[in-house]
Order: C-alpha cells, then sequence, then structure tokens
C-alpha cells in the first residue's frame, strides 16, 4: 500500500514537471532539433540576449511589473484602509465589488479592458497595458492588506490621534507601520501576477509593444525556436523564486 | 475653593447611530481635580459619553463645554484631554520608550525635554528599567501603567480612564486602583473614569454617575448614592440589597410585611405605594421575642468576613448579612432601625416619568 501511495504521488509530481525539466534541458541543448541531444551549450541563452526584440520585451515586461505593481499598491492600500474605516453593510459590498474581478477569467477582463479602451479611442501600447495591469493587480493588494489592518488594535488610531497626532500623522507613524508586512506581500504578489500576465496583456496591447509572454506567443505561432525555451526557462525560475519569497513570507506572518 | 471649578460641561447630549438613540439628553458637570465616574450595566451609554469628550463621536445634539470654550466640533487632536484606552491600544511596532515618547514628539519636543519626561514618566508607573522593552514581552498590568504613562506625559488637564483595570485579575486591579487614586491626587488631575464596576466606582471616585438606557439615574458621592438611591435599579446596581414593595401611612411611618416601620423619609401621599430598601448589612438578628419581623434561616453561606443568610420573614426572603451565624432552619427576629430604612418610589411609576 505504501509503495502504491508513494508510486501515485510521483507519478502526479512526474506528469506536473516533466515538462518544464524537458523545456529547461531542451534550453542547454547545443543542437537545433527538439529529437535530439547535441551536447550542453548556452548558445541560446547568448542568442537571447543578444536579440533586440527580445531584450525590448524584456524592457517593457520588467518596467511594467515595477510600474504597476507600485501604483496598484499605493491605490490598493488606501482603498484597503478605506474599505476597513467602512460600517459593516458598505464593507462587505466594497469587498465583493474589489474580489469580483480575481474570479473573473483573463479573458473576459482582457476583452472588456481591450473594449473600453478602444470605445475611449486610447491607442493600444504601452500605457494601456500598464492601465490594464494596475486594474488586475489592485484587488490583490487590498486582499493581503485588509488582514493587517484587522489584527490591529481598532483603537491604535484614535490613540494616535488623541496623543495630539492629526490624521496624515497617524496614518504615517500607526497604521501603515502596523501593515507593512501586508504591503510588501501585497507588492510582491502584484509584481509576478504582472511578469506572469499573458492573457490580459495580449488584448491591451498593440503589436508593436510586447512584453515577454506575448512576444512568445507570437514566436511560437511561427514555430518554436530554441531561444524561447531559454526564455521560458529564465521565466519560470524567475517566478518560481518570487512564489517562494511570497509563500516564506506568508507562512512565516500566520 | 477650585474644586468649585467646572472644567467640562456636557450640556443636553444626544446621540443616535441610525435611528438608535444611545445617549439621551445628557447633562454633566465636571469639576476640576475631581475623581467622577461613570457607572452602568454593558450598553448604557458610558463609553460613548467618555468617547465624546475625547472627541473620537460627535453628539447629535448637544454640546461640549471645556474651560469655557465650546470644543463640540474639535478633532481629538486639539484637545487638552488624553486618553487610557480599552485594551491598552499601545503601538506594538514602537518599544516602551517610544510609546510614551510618541505625544511628545508629535508636539516636537527637544530631545533633552523628551528623554527626561520619560523618565520621570517610567519612575511613576514604576517600570524605570523597561524602556528599550517590546510592548508585546510586558505583561497585562505592565501594558496598563505604559498606557497611563503615554497619556499623563503629554500633562492633560483630564484624563479619561475606559474600563482601564478590566482586563486584569482581581488582585492587580486592586493594587491599580489604589495607585490610580494615588496618581490623581498627586499630579492634580481631572480624571473621568468608565466602570461597570460598582465596587471599583465606591472605592477610588469622588462623584458617580450611574447611567441606564443612555440616560443619568443618579449623581453624587459614593457614599450618597449607596445610602439614598433614587431608584430600585440603582439600589440593587450598587451593593447589595432587599427591595420591597410597600406603603406609606403617613410621613414617617411605612407598612410592609404587614407590619408598620418607623422611617425618617416624608413628603410622600397618603396611601402611596413605595419601594423600600434595606440593605443586607442593616437587617440585625435579635431573639424572635423581640424582633419586628420573625422568621426562618433557610440558608446560610459563609462569605468570608460575614455571613449571609437568607431569611424567610413576613411572606418574604430576606438577605441578611451578620458576622455571627444563625443555624439553619432556626427561629429568628429581625429588627431595622429607622435610619436603614430606605423609602424611594416604585419602579413603574419612574418609568412613566420617563
Amino acid at each position: 500500500m505504501k509503495t502504491l501511495k508513494r508510486a501515485y504521488l510521483a507519478l502526479i509530481l512526474l506528469f506536473l514537471y516533466v515538462p518544464i525539466a524537458v523545456l529547461i534541458l531542451q534550453s542547454f541543448n547545443a543542437g537545433i532539433s527538439r529529437a535530439k541531444w547535441e551536447g550542453f551549450s548556452f548558445r541560446w541563452y547568448v542568442q537571447l540576449i543578444q536579440s533586440p526584440n527580445i531584450m525590448q520585451a524584456l524592457y517593457v515586461t520588467v518596467t511594467i511589473a515595477i510600474l504597476a505593481s507600485l501604483i496598484s499598491t499605493i491605490l490598493g492600500t488606501m482603498a484597503a484602509i478605506g474599505i476597513h474605516a467602512m460600517s459593516k453593510k458598505p464593507q462587505s459590498m466594497m469587498l465583493t465589488l474589489s474580489n469580483i474581478p480575481m474570479t473573473m477569467p483573463d479573458i473576459v477582463t482582457g476583452i472588456s479592458l481591450m473594449l473600453l479602451f478602444i470605445f475611449t479611442k486610447m491607442d493600444r501600447g504601452y500605457f494601456t497595458m500598464l492601465l490594464a495591469h494596475i486594474t488586475f493587480n489592485t484587488p490583490y493588494v487590498v486582499l493581503s492588506v485588509l488582514p493587517k489592518l484587522k489584527e490591529m488594535n481598532k483603537h491604535s488610531y484614535e490613540a494616535a490621534l488623541d496623543l495630539g497626532a492629526t490624521p496624515g500623522y497617524a496614518l504615517r507613524k500607526v497604521i501603515l507601520p502596523a501593515v507593512r508586512p501586508g504591503i510588501i506581500t501585497g507588492a510582491m504578489l502584484a509584481f509576478t501576477l504582472s511578469l506572469d500576465d499573458f492573457t490580459i496583456s495580449y488584448f491591451t496591447t498593440s503589436p508593436l509593444v510586447q512584453n515577454l509572454s506575448t512576444l512568445i506567443y507570437s514566436e511560437a505561432r511561427k514555430g518554436i525556436k530554441p531561444t524561447m525555451n531559454a526564455l521560458s526557462a529564465l521565466m519560470f525560475v524567475s517566478l518560481l523564486i518570487l512564489l517562494l519569497l511570497i509563500n516564506r513570507r506568508t507562512a512565516e506572518s500566520s | 475653593m477650585q474644586e468649585q471649578q467646572k472644567l467640562i460641561t456636557l450640556e443636553n447630549i444626544s446621540k443616535e447611530y441610525d435611528g438608535t438613540v444611545v445617549l439621551e439628553d445628557i447633562n454633566l458637570y465636571v469639576r476640576k481635580n475631581e475623581f467622577l465616574t461613570l457607572l452602568g450595566p454593558s450598553g448604557c451609554g458610558k463609553t460613548t459619553t467618555l468617547r465624546i469628550i475625547g472627541g473620537f463621536e460627535k453628539p447629535t445634539t448637544g454640546s461640549v463645554i471645556f474651560d469655557g470654550q465650546d470644543i463640540t466640533d474639535l478633532p481629538p487632536y486639539k484637545r487638552r484631554v488624553n486618553t487610557v484606552f480599552q485594551k491598552y491600544a499601545l503601538f506594538p511596532h514602537l518599544n516602551v520608550f517610544e510609546n510614551i515618547a510618541f505625544g511628545l514628539k508629535v508636539s516636537k519636543r527637544s530631545k533633552e525635554e523628551i528623554n527626561e519626561r520619560v523618565a520621570q514618566m517610567l519612575d511613576l508607573v514604576n517600570l524605570k528599567e523597561y524602556g528599550k522593552r517590546r510592548v508585546d514581552s510586558l505583561s497585562g498590568g505592565q501594558q496598563q501603567r505604559i498606557a497611563i504613562a503615554r497619556a499623563l506625559v503629554n500633562e492633560p488637564e483630564v484624563l479619561l480612564l475606559d474600563e482601564p483595570l478590566g482586563a486584569l485579575d482581581l488582585k492587580l486591579r486592586k493594587g491599580m486602583q489604589l495607585e490610580l487614586k494615588r496618581m490623581q491626587q498627586r499630579l492634580g488631575i481631572t480624571f473621568i473614569f468608565v466602570t461597570h464596576d460598582q465596587e471599583e466606582a465606591l472605592t477610588m471616585s469622588d462623584t458617580i454617575v450611574v447611567m441606564k438606557d443612555g440616560r443619568i439615574a443618579q449623581i453624587g458621592p459614593p457614599k450618597h448614592i449607596y445610602d439614598e438611591p433614587k431608584s430600585a435599579f440603582i439600589a440593587n446596581f450598587i451593593g447589595e440589597s432587599n427591595i420591597i414593595r410597600g406603603r406609606m401611612i403617613k410621613d414617617e411611618l411605612v407598612n410592609f410585611c404587614g407590619t408598620n416601620f418607623t422611617c425618617v423619609d416624608f413628603g410622600f401621599a397618603k396611601d402611596a405605594q413605595v419601594d423600600v430598601l434595606i440593605r443586607p448589612e442593616d437587617i440585625v438578628i435579635v431573639g424572635e421575642d423581640v424582633g419586628q419581623l420573625v422568621g426562618t434561616v433557610k440558608s446560610v453561606l459563609f462569605k468570608g468576613v460575614h455571613y449571609e443568610m437568607i431569611i424567610d420573614a413576613g411572606g418574604f426572603s430576606w438577605k441578611v448579612h451578620s458576622t455571627s451565624m444563625q443555624p439553619e432552619g432556626s427561629q429568628v427576629g429581625l429588627s431595622i432601625v429607622p435610619f436603614n430604612i430606605h423609602i424611594m418610589k416604585p419602579m413603574e411609576e419612574e418609568e412613566l416619568d420617563e
């Protein structure tokens, strides 16, 4: 029985991770054929770095992730503080409104944002993609900051006012320090989601402004080049590291 | 005497939340250097009253006058009062020193002054060596002292305390009661104290304000409230009591349990229905031949300082406190001196008045 259990677990992990392992292995394959191992090489990684297209996409991906996570962290934190201060009924309404976008399929969010940009006659490109990323990131920040606010003694803010602090001073010196762990987790989550996103980016940008995932997609349609293996392997590893960091933070705080 | 000076006056304060009346027509003044306690069961509006004085709630109607100035619309950070919150509300990301220094930092005092005054406060609350400690590493009693120090360091004219001793165990609570009272007398600060603990209120206060259902039921010094409660509710809430229906025969003569008793109250209509209050310690057990009432001891409980006996006499179960014990089942006489019979308007009539 015990061996059966182990075999079952091994099988599941195999199915989950073999494709990624193969991808990473292939990215180090010296030959162009995927059927044959022709020796270990960094050839595709070198080509990757030398390709201006890919470097441009990397630049777009990273800058959008940084800007979007930064702005959505500010917006999300403010929203969380506001929602926390509401009385019960409007609070649960606002929470539902803020949670629904997270449960919506990406494709629906993507298409509706695209339609909105067309309707408002905004040229799709870097800016619209940034707006889209801020939009889908913000609820996640709200969700990671709110529990920290709930943990606070509900009189902490009043105590600060009582001691002479203006509301702004109390926000900076009492509320923000108390919820800082939630803010950082939210920012990291937003950054990861932004790096990771394909569907929504695909619908809200133009073919001239590609991030890594949309670039991989359009290259893959022309036939998969080994550089894409290398690129995918890099993305996988960097996202893995980020996710591990976030998981460790949440495990520590709970 | 400066004690006569009214420092805070509440004028016709009412408060509603979404149509629910929490406070109704509160009129109250607090004198300088007074220890005033707002006492009442939970939900009576005592904390709301305190929060209105602190500036955390705005009254629906009425005004708060502080030292002759209307401060009803003044935000908390502009008021010359400080608060010790229930559960203390210390700042967890700051250490003990930084917690106490918070108010001084806000008002941009010099570093030397902050160091000096925080040290004084730590000394006052007997926590000299604790400046560098994290607040969550302290016990409840120590956190309590830090909360008091954090408020007092700003030299407020009035200190508001919202059930500050509620979370402490009995022994610690008794100690802190004395300590608070001592601090209040030493510093000459006006204290407004909220509690539901009648014993605490009687021990510490100069003036007690008994509240019920958002209204003030009675204001007075502890002894007066204990001896002359205005209603059965107050009598029951403060101290233990026997309350029995009676009828006024004439001034200074009341009938209950089928017997006429001489009392000291007058001014009631002839044959008026009244509530008669007799404290358990005011009933004297005498021989059955000389008692005004004769009855049987139903149960005896040892309470430490005294015995609590339930004695059935004249169709009423009397609660009697005495240092000498009468065995269960024995016949005893009960005697009450006129001075200890307290006549009150009956409950229904009082509620009709409201």
